[in-house]
């Protein structure tokens, strides 16, 4: 399945999580945002949320800025 | 100075300074600068994860959310519906709602736009933000901010990263003199004496960011705006005596040396 992440295509397998996708990236829950075609995902959700054939995904997470 | 709190939005903080994390060199110098500024109040960003990086340290990691109010800005954002979307993914991490609302599209001068400002202002206090505008220091711009319900407003002395000082003091002093909400000098103080004069004008608070991460000795310039922003603030509750076009002599004008003997000649 093709979901667009951060701008650029990636296969993920069928019924990946939004938990799953930041464990397969190496990323803690904490700190990051999810968002899915537009709609922020609540992190109490990052367990149950499966992406969709063609999703547009943009995870953003805190850095250093004044 | 316990006995004179810094509030925003009924919220008391003690220091005066707040500190943008942006740019430093490693994660011990943010460190070495957060711990001798005595920060209570420090800024974020958010931006697109790098994917291409398994290990990532967050700079979450570096902040203690007991100790500092993490400001999440909206820089970035080139619009108001841009800066409202990252004000509420900040706020969905985690975050309280309280943003710093940036919104400068032009890269050159990172000046903040007046019009998409007022207009994502509106919207994030509607959304039940406390905002904290960053602006042009332009006194009317800062009231009609206010007159929304901004919870500060936050003039710039001169471009961000400048390290310009105080630009901008003639309008700063206007806004503090008009508001009715504190006023948070911000962008352009390159040294402590640039705080310290922003105080001194009346500023409730200053925020560095650059000036600590180009210093060689971040932590050590980060204890020094804490000592410029305290002084300045000792001095402008103190009171300032007028500016004057002639002196004003410190010590008396009578009983020189020369009258004496005068006096004594004339009774010989």
């Amino acid at each position: 399945m093709k979901i667009t992440l951060n701008g650029e295509m990636r296969d993920v397998g069928d019924g990946t999580t939004v938990a799953g996708l930041l464990k397969d990236l190496g990323f803690q829950t904490e700190g990051v945002v999810v968002e899915i075609n537009g709609t922020i995902i609540d992190r109490t959700r990052f367990e149950d949320t499966k992406f969709s054939e063609g999703d547009r995904v943009e995870l953003v997470r805190f850095v250093g800025g004044g | 100075m316990t006995d004179d709190p810094f509030v925003i939005a009924g919220r008391s903080f003690r220091s005066r300074l707040m500190v943008g994390t942006g740019k430093f060199s490693s994660a011990t110098a943010l460190q070495a600068a957060l711990d001798a500024s005595d920060a209570e109040i420090v800024t974020v960003a958010l931006r697109r994860a790098d994917l291409s990086r398994r290990e990532q340290d967050s700079i979450m990691s570096v902040l203690d959310p007991k100790r500092h109010l993490i400001l999440p800005n909206t820089s970035g954002a080139r619009n108001a519906e841009e800066a409202v979307r990252l004000a509420r993914m900040a706020r969905a991490a985690g975050l309280e709602p309280w943003v710093k609302l940036e919104l400068t599209p032009e890269p050159k001068y990172l000046l903040p736009d007046p019009i998409e400002t007022l207009k994502a202002a509106e919207m994030l206090v509607r959304d039940g933000f406390v905002v904290l505008p960053y602006i042009q220091a332009d006194p009317v711009l800062a009231k009609k901010l206010e007159e929304v319900g901004t919870a500060t407003v936050m003039p710039l002395g001169a471009p961000i990263g400048s390290n310009r000082g105080v630009r901008t003091r003639d309008m700063i002093r206007i806004i503090i003199e008009q508001a009715t909400v504190p006023v948070v000098v911000d962008a352009g103080l390159g040294a402590p004496s640039h705080a310290a004069e922003a105080m001194e004008l009346g500023a409730d608070a200053v925020l560095v960011n650059t000036a600590l991460a180009d210093a060689e000795d971040p932590g050590a310039m980060a204890r020094a705006f804490a000592l410029a922003v305290e002084a300045g603030r000792l001095a402008y509750r103190a009171g300032m005596g007028p500016v004057r076009d002639t002196a004003s002599a410190s010590s008396p004008l009578t009983g020189f040396l020369d009258e004496l003997a005068r006096g004594k000649a004339a009774t010989e």
